[in-house]
Formats: C-alpha cells, structure tokens, sequence
C-alpha cells in the first residue's frame, strides 16, 4: 500500500497507447485497408498511366494559334483542346461541364517589338490569354491554371532572361512541372486509407472492447475514461499516418509522385493527413456508438465511406459527375482533404491557402464530434 | 483474535426500473478470508459484487471497502483491490507479457510481467494470446491481471465455471494461496463441494436478499440437528472422487 498516492494519468494514457499500437499492427483489417488497398490501387493507376486525366479545353475560333502558348498547350498530355465547335455550343458545354475551359488567345500586334529598346520602358505583354472556367469542374481548372501557369513561367523566363537588366536567374522548382496520374491517385488514396482506418478501425476497436468487457475491466482500475478515449486515438493517429508516409514515400520514390516542396510538402499533407484521421475517428465513435454488435458495424460504416469513397473525388474528379451531384459531392469532408491534399502536393499551396478547405473540414469535425458525444457509449 | 470486517455492506438496494435486484441487503466480509456469495443465476451476486468493485451505482445503502466509501472514493477502492469479471475478454491481439504490462500501466504500478506470470504458473505462456489458453491457464491469468496492484481484497466473479475437476483444484490451491498471503477473497460459485471445500464463509443470496451467512461447516450441522437426512445412503466417497482417483490430481495444460 505504497505508490497510490502518485498515480499518473499520463502512463496510464501512454500504456492503452502502446497495447493499441500493438494491437493495431497485428490486426490483418487494419493493415489491408490502411496500406495494402490504397497501395494497390496507386498500383494498377499508376500503371495505367498516360492521360487519365485530362482537362477539355474548347479554342474560340479565330483565336492565334502560331503562338508559344498555343503550341505548348497542344504538346501537353493532359490538355485536349478542341477546335471545332462554334462558340455557342463551346458556352453552352461549358456551362454542363463537358469541356472544362474556353481559351482564346490573341496576339497584341503592337505589344511586340522585333528588336526590344534599351531603355526597360514596359510594353504591353505580347499575347493575351482570355481563359473562360466553369465551376461545373473546377477541379480540372485548377489543372489547366496550374499548366498555363507553368508555360508562363517558362516563357517570362526566356524573355526576361534576353533582358541584360536582370543580373541573377531565379531559381526555380515549378519548371517541368507535369500533371501525371499519380499526383492525382495518391492524395484520393491517401484520403481513402484515412478514411477506412479513422472510421472502421475508431468503429470496431470500440465497440469490441465494449463487447467484450475489456473496458468495464479497464473501469476496474483508477484509469480515467479520457485517458481510453486519448491512448486509442493516440494509437491510431500515430498509425494513420505512419501509414500515409508510407504511402507518400512509396508513391514518390516508385512512382514519381510530385512534391513540389520536398519535405516541408510532406509534413504539410502530413498535418492534413492529422485532420483528416481525427475527424473520420469522429465518425468511428458515432458508429460504434449506434451499433448494437460487431456485424452491424460494416453496413452503418459504409454509409458513411462509401459515398465519400465515390463522389468525393478519390478516383477520378468530382467534374464527372452530374451538375446536379456537384453539390452532394461538395458537402462531403473527404471531397476537401482530397482538394487540400492536391493543392498542397501538386501545386505547392501551403496550408494557409487551403485554409477555405480546412474551416469546411473544421465545421465537419465541430459537427461529429457533437454526435459522438451524444452517442458513444462505454458499456 | 477479533474479527477485522474489511467489507461492510449495510442496507444495499439496487433498482433496475421496477425491479429490485438486490433488496436491502447487509453484511460483512472479514479481512483474511475467503468469503462465498451463493445464490442460483439471477439472485443478485454479480450485481452486489459490481457494486462494490465501483462499477455500478447502487440505489441506496452504504458500502465501506477498506475504510473508504464506494461514494465519496471510489478511486482509492480500485487501487485496493482487485476484479475478475465473469466473461470478461482481454485486449485483442496482444500476448501474456503485454497484457501485463497493459495493466502495470493502468494500475500506475512497475512490475514485470514474468514476475505476475510465476505467480500463476504461466511463464511458459508469456508470448501466448489470451485465447490460445485452455479454460484454466485463461482463469489463472485472469487471476494475476487482479493482483498486479498487491490488492486487500480480490473479487472472483465464477472463477471456476466450465473447468474439469483437475482445473479446478489446481485453481483452489491458487486462491487459497493468495489467502494465505494476506488477501481477502470474495468469490461466487454454484459449486457447494468448491463452497464447503473453500470458503471459510458463505452468504446465501437468494431473489436479491441474503438468507444466511455461516460457515460451510455450521450450516451443514444446524441442517443435520434439524433432522435432515439424505434421501441415499452417504457413501465415504462420491463419483468426483472416482474421477480424480482415476485420472490423476495432477492438473494438465490444453
């Protein structure tokens, strides 16, 4: 009758951790939904390759087409441009969201000069590039600016480099930049491995313990219920997203999965990945919490990943879907850390300018974490 | 040498709705015994021991575990004691020692899981799963996750359910064992031949009251002074007997 007085709730929290862990990596479920399936699927994607993506965009006829970006945007894979329509039809498409942008170029005849003057006087840029999106696929759009942006950069960079003025090149990481299939697979299967282990790992763990009476026992002992509730999530937290550097590395370094920032994108998608799982395991508590034993966990876990795993653009982008889907899709948490997921890998954003998509992300978890509390039950 | 009551239970009552699982019930457990709930299912032994282990709330009454009140502290209780809850499963996918070293945690104390292990003859199994042990190894370990905190009291809720005669004996050496070192034991059974062989007090508990509290030994004699006899002759051995003379007392794994 000695230690009781110095009991800590820390090494209490930090031992339900440990077992978890334990206990996570050993279960053939978690593993196969966390690592195995996502990564069979960059798999097979990955070697479909070529274009699975691809962004139609409609020229208006009589736009310049002997121009740079013109013919850069024809060599690129994943831009499909289509000359043939009449205006009306390309408007009206674009309205559905059968052709994901219009472009029309035109050339400033005056703006260019065959031999530049040496004073650095500024003349009007010698193109104009008038780019019509549509929000029916806005996910595609952010392709073709984040293409246009790359052909940009390239261009100013020849020119400004002809130029004596500036003494230094900057340096630069965006060139070369080539939206591939993988940078679109990865984040989905990033998203999709968080997802099934937040909800369906959070869901059984949960509720076989409560099944079991391995929590009434735990009650037995001076554990407190939030230091359970902290060790689990600790636990599958820790295993979540050891799981999706797994998944970032393998998908970098086998399939060429671009990281604009190098690491400091990785520890970026890294902390959405911590989003993410904590607001799935929301989920999971709400599930464990409804199901009355563990073959009911399965059907009311999958209402809640299966429309997410669809329609919120894990495997191809939410644009393919119907208009009047859009806004089911546009409702759903994994629709924004898969579009965060992506700005940040593809595009280089920082998590300040996914901020719109982590408040959406946020007001899901205020909105989970109020029915799990309502709806967890320990025994 | 005066009794010391470790346990005091006074007017306990337990209402699930309309029905009134434990009907005022009052005893004493004294420290250093081995004390039995009897009853048929359904009597209110599990209910009164859950009570006491701080696991469920009581409708009224009071309850003293070894100088502290289930209400005011029910933390200092469960550091003082010890449970084996019936059915109860373990934390899945980890072996012996981890599981141990799971309770070390929760109890807030260092002890290695070899040295709980030996206690119950179970080192050989330190990197088995719980559900690879036989129905007895399964109730020793139970038995050891109870006395990982050096309890005053451990509470067995059925420990020898569903074991064959050699299981059971071996478990009886155990329990008597952890008696005489020091710990109060609390136990429920249907077995009267475990009660008679075991207990140095049993409790009757019956449609949630208690109908007696003796020892085996003096209810046996107040029944036969009451002039009952049994229907058959009594022999000086019964089948249990021809069973364990039979097989051997030794006690096997698997």
């Amino acid at each position: 009758m000695n230690q009781n007085n110095n009991y800590s709730n820390t090494k209490a929290t930090l031992a339900i951790a440990k077992a978890s862990f334990r206990s996570i990596v050993r279960s053939p479920s978690s593993v196969v939904f966390t690592l195995l399936f996502p990564l069979i699927f960059i798999l097979v994607f990955g070697f479909i390759g070529g274009s699975a993506v691809s962004v139609d965009v409609g020229v208006v006829k009589g736009s310049d087409t002997q121009n740079p970006v013109y013919q850069a945007l024809a060599k690129s894979s994943v831009v499909h441009l289509i000359n043939d329509q009449p205006i009306d039809q390309m408007n009206s498409d674009l309205a559905k969201g059968h052709i994901d942008a219009i472009i029309n170029i035109k050339k400033n005849h005056d703006g260019w000069t065959l031999y530049p003057p040496l004073s650095v006087a500024k003349s009007k840029p010698a193109f104009t590039v008038d780019v019509q999106y549509t929000k029916a696929s806005a996910e595609k759009d952010n392709i073709l600016k984040s293409v246009l942006s790359t052909i940009f950069f390239r261009m100013n960079q020849l020119t400004s480099n002809e130029s004596p003025v500036i003494a230094e090149l900057k340096e630069s990481t965006v060139s070369g930049r080539e939206y591939k299939t993988i940078d679109f697979i990865l984040p989905g299967q990033l998203g999709f491995s968080l997802l099934s282990t937040g909800v369906f790992g959070t869901a059984f763990v949960f509720l076989s313990l409560r099944i079991t009476l391995v929590i009434k026992r735990f009650f037995a002992t001076p554990v407190k219920r939030y230091s359970i509730v902290l060790g689990e999530a600790l636990a599958r937290i820790t295993f979540a997203l050891i799981g999706a550097l797994f998944i970032i590395l393998i998908g970098h370094f086998a399939f060429d999965f671009t990281l604009i920032h190098g690491v400091s994108t990785v520890l970026q998608m890294l902390v959405l990945s911590f989003v993410g799982v904590v607001i799935f395991m929301g989920f999971g508590f709400v599930v464990s919490g409804i199901a009355k034993n563990e073959s009911s966990v399965p059907p009311i876990a999958n209402i809640i990943t299966l429309p997410q795993f669809l329609l919120s653009g894990t495997f191809f982008s939410i644009s393919v879907f119907p208009t009047w889907l859009q806004p089911v899709c546009k409702a759903l948490p994994l629709t924004y850390l898969n579009d965060a997921m992506r700005k940040i890998a593809f595009e280089g954003a920082s998590l300040l300018d996914v901020g719109h998509q982590l408040l959406i992300l946020l007001i899901w978890g205020i909105i989970v974490y109020s029915a799990a509390v309502k709806l967890f039950k320990w025994e | 040498m005066a009794k010391q009551p470790i346990i005091t239970v006074n007017n306990l009552v337990k209402n699930y709705g309309d029905f009134n699982a434990v009907k005022d019930i009052s005893f004493e457990v004294y420290e250093g015994e081995i004390f039995g709930l009897l009853g048929p299912n359904g009597a209110g032994k599990t209910t009164t021991l859950e009570i006491i282990e701080t696991l469920r709330d009581k409708t009224s009454g009071q309850i003293i575990v070894d100088g502290f009140d289930v209400d005011k502290d029910p933390d200092s209780i469960k550091k003082r004691i010890g449970v084996q809850l019936q059915a109860a499963g373990y934390y899945p996918n980890l072996n012996l020692s981890e599981l141990i070293e799971l309770f070390s945690g929760l109890y807030g104390i260092n002890k290695t899981p070899m040295e709980m292990l030996a206690k119950v003859a179970l080192t050989d199994k330190a990197k088995a799963k719980y559900k690879e042990l036989s129905g007895g190894q399964k109730q020793r370990f139970s038995i050891a996750t109870t006395l990982i905190n050096d309890p005053r009291i451990i509470f067995l809720d059925e420990p020898t359910t569903g074991l064959d005669p050699q299981a059971r004996r071996n478990l009886w050496d155990l329990i008597r064992e952890i008696r005489d070192s020091g710990t109060t034991v609390v136990i429920t059974t249907h077995y009267m031949d475990e009660a008679e062989i075991l207990c140095d007090r049993v409790a009757f508990v019956d449609g949630g009251r208690i109908i007696d509290i003796d020892t085996p030994d003096n209810f046996i004699d107040k029944l036969v002074a009451s002039g009952f006899e049994r229907k058959k002759e009594v022999k000086l051995a019964n089948l249990e007997d021809v069973f364990i003379n039979l097989t051997g007392k030794e006690w096997r794994e698997g």
